[in-house]
């Protein structure tokens, strides 16, 4: 199998999807970059070079350069969705979901149940998150609680390369909307990527790593983080096995529950904020179903309840580490 | 708008300001290649008398408000420069303690209201500090200033009727460099804006932004505008971007050629250059003179940031709140 980025990966998907179904169609501020210009078209390929070669495939009818007006075209790609197109919508960084939050939580989020059952919104809004590019408060968050609270919304937070290509591609077939975060920080990683198209069901959590003593669920980047904790526990004689639930919403509790069942020691890596977030809410199902089971507190391991500093020496301290969910693992295991 | 109507003095302060942000930008270019400026930064060379034309009508005490492309404004509005490239290094002595960053800027003992990460945020916020002006009846007028790309945000238009209806001492300043990002904002914007604005019966002036003395008089005729009570003025500022978007943007959509002829006919201090010389009103030698002096400031600058500690580790849960219980 070929290894490809992240990148590459979600590229392919878009590609495949616009190739296969003419209803699909694009908009976002910058997807090609050069719109209007005199010199290279399709200059930035997206502002992280996500959609490059998509313009040249497909040309400015479905591959839609907005201008810096997010409500309306979110809202425009809400009303498309609701009357046969399959439009993906870019919001650079998710942080700007704060000027469009109307069209994706009142409106998109709501037709299907508001209307009983008679309408569908196929949309996909793909974004950006998360810190480590040293960009300040407004371009760094891990909103997708806010996402995930809402129902009517799916919310989809791959963590590698393959991942990323078979959630896209189930998120556009998808007849819900889907909030597809993708974290900033993991478009250049490398894995194994099938060139064909493939789909990976939303609520299947996947198990990155097996292990006994101790279960590390995480999301998003924070897979690699768990990852690099298992290393070290594994160091220390500890085998650390670790989950990722890959979409927050639906959320795959029979896995959860099944791991938590049989390993009973259970730590949750969060990037988002802790105040009523994802981790709060997983460690609320566990304690809640299978209390009985727990050999330890849950213990989470998750950014402080603070806005994302710029500093680098705060950023990196911002940011749930691998020594932070070590130290989590062994109090729970050596009490 | 001639040169004459500024004496001497001013003339000089004025040349330095622009020069000290043409340089600025030009440095921070320049130390973003040595990695010690963390994350990428939106330049404002090109546009500088934009800011300094508008930022000599205004008091001590007014406001501003700016956009992801601040260091200009702040620098304009007499912000420390030294405080601001601590800032960019993300250093303890920065403006914001180094928790802020280029986009965050802010510095309210000079009336600052911050950069901005959300394109158009400035907008409303700035109605808001206009609002205070005038029911606590201080005087003071508030400046937003804003991209041609924030002008397809909606809350623009909100901000142009809240201000006209609550008849708000506010000026919009509209930087036209004729990008939003990568994309042309003739792909991007249906009609004029001015046109926008004038259906909100706010006065508009369309102005040169390369020459300092047209912004001066532009801004002069909406602030007198705003401090008598008449309202809200929308200023339409048609200025170069020299570089990218921002730091690391390799600029392809645009030709080397319209680059180049960018930078040799659209330079605002070049131009004050001439004219004062046309006039005979600052000596060449006493502007370079400025030139030399600038050089050391930023250098200072530079080498003080760099000297200086990261911000303490506490600092990371500090000031998320006046006071939490
Ligand atoms: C709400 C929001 N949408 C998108 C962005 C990303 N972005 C940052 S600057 C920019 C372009 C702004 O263009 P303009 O207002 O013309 O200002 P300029 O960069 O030309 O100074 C965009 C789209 C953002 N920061 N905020
Ligand atoms: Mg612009």
């Amino acid at each position: 199998m070929a290894q490809k980025s992240f990148r590459q990966a979600l590229n392919e998907a878009l590609h495949f999807e616009m190739g296969r179904d003419p209803r699909v169609i694009m908009m976002g501020e910058d997807l090609t970059g050069g719109a209007g210009a005199n010199g290279v078209k399709d200059a930035w390929g997206g502002p992280f070079g996500v959609t490059r070669g998509l313009l040249d495939a497909f040309g400015p009818e479905r591959i839609r350069d907005t201008p810096i007006s997010e409500a309306a075209f979110i809202g425009a790609a809400a009303g498309a969705a609701l009357t046969g197109l399959r439009p993906i919508a870019e919001i650079m960084f998710v942080d700007f979901a704060g000027v469009c939050l109307d069209q994706i939580m009142n409106q998109a989020a709501k037709f299907r149940y508001m209307f009983g059952g008679r309408a569908k919104t196929p949309l996909v809004v793909r974004a950006t998150y998360g810190a480590g590019s040293r960009s300040g408060s407004q371009h760094t968050q891990a909103l997708y609680p806010i996402f995930t609270h809402i129902p009517g919304l799916k919310v989809v937070i791959p963590s590698t390369p393959y991942d990323a290509k078979g959630l896209l591609l189930q998120a556009i077939r998808d007849d819900d909307p889907v909030i597809f975060l993708e974290h900033k920080m993991l478009y250049d990683t490398v894995g194994e990527v099938p060139d064909g198209a493939y789909t990976i069901p939303f609520g299947e959590a996947r198990v990155a790593r097996d292990g006994k003593d101790v279960l590390i669920v995480a999301i998003g980047r924070m897979v690699q983080v768990a990852e690099e904790a298992a290393r070290k526990l594994a160091a220390e004689g500890i085998s650390a096995c670790i989950i990722d639930p890959r979409t927050t919403s639906p959320l795959d509790e029979d896995t959860l529950l099944e791991f938590t069942e049989t390993i009973g020691r259970v730590v949750i890596v969060d990037e988002a904020n802790p105040r009523c977030g994802v981790a709060a809410d997983i460690s609320a199902l566990l304690a809640d179903k299978c209390f009985d089971a727990l050999k330890a507190p849950i213990k989470l391991v998750t950014a402080p309840h603070s806005p994302v500093p710029y500093a680098p020496n705060l950023e990196d301290a911002y940011i749930p580490s691998a020594d932070a969910v070590v130290k989590a693992a062994t109090s729970i295991i050596k009490r | 708008m001639s040169a004459l109507q500024l004496s001497h003095d001013e003339l000089v302060n004025v040349y330095r300001t622009m020069r000290m942000i043409r340089r600025f930008e030009e440095r921070v270019m320049q130390e973003m290649g040595t990695g010690d400026i963390p994350g990428n930064t939106h330049l404002y060379a090109g546009q500088e008398a934009s800011a300094v034309g508008v930022c000599l009508q205004l008091r001590d005490d007014d406001y501003i408000s700016s956009t992801h492309r601040g260091h200009g404004h702040s620098i304009a509005k007499g912000v420390d420069i030294d405080s601001m490239m601590a800032e960019l290094f993300g250093r303890a002595s920065g403006t914001c303690g180094g928790k802020g960053g280029s986009q965050h800027i802010a510095d309210l003992r000079k009336g600052m209201l911050g950069a901005n990460g959300i394109v158009a945020a400035g907008a409303p916020i700035t109605c808001g500090a206009a609002l205070s002006a005038k029911l606590l009846g201080t005087g003071q007028v508030a400046v937003a200033f804003a991209g041609d790309g924030a002008m397809n945000e909606g809350v623009m238009s909100e901000s142009f009727n809240l201000a006209k209806i609550w008849m708000l001492p506010i000026i919009f300043v509209i930087e036209d460099n004729g990008f939003g990002e990568a994309t042309a904002n003739a792909h991007v914007s249906a009609g004029s804006f001015t046109r926008r604005a004038e259906s909100y019966d706010i006065p508009t002036i369309e102005v040169d932004g390369t020459d300092v003395f047209s912004v001066y008089a532009a801004a002069g005729e909406a602030v007198e505008r705003a401090r008598a009570g008449g309202g809200p003025t929308m200023l339409h500022v048609h200025v170069p971007r020299y570089y990218g978007h921002y730091s690391g943007d390799p600029d392809t959509y645009r030709t080397p050629e319209e680059k180049a002829a960018m930078r040799r006919e659209r330079d605002c201090l070049g131009n004050f250059r001439k004219r004062v010389k046309d006039v005979s009103l600052v000596e060449t030698a006493e502007l370079d003179a400025v030139d030399e002096e600038v050089e050391a400031a930023i250098d200072r600058a530079v080498s003080a940031a760099r000297a200086a500690p990261f911000p303490p580790m506490s600092a990371l849960t500090t000031d998320v709140y006046v006071k939490y219980l």
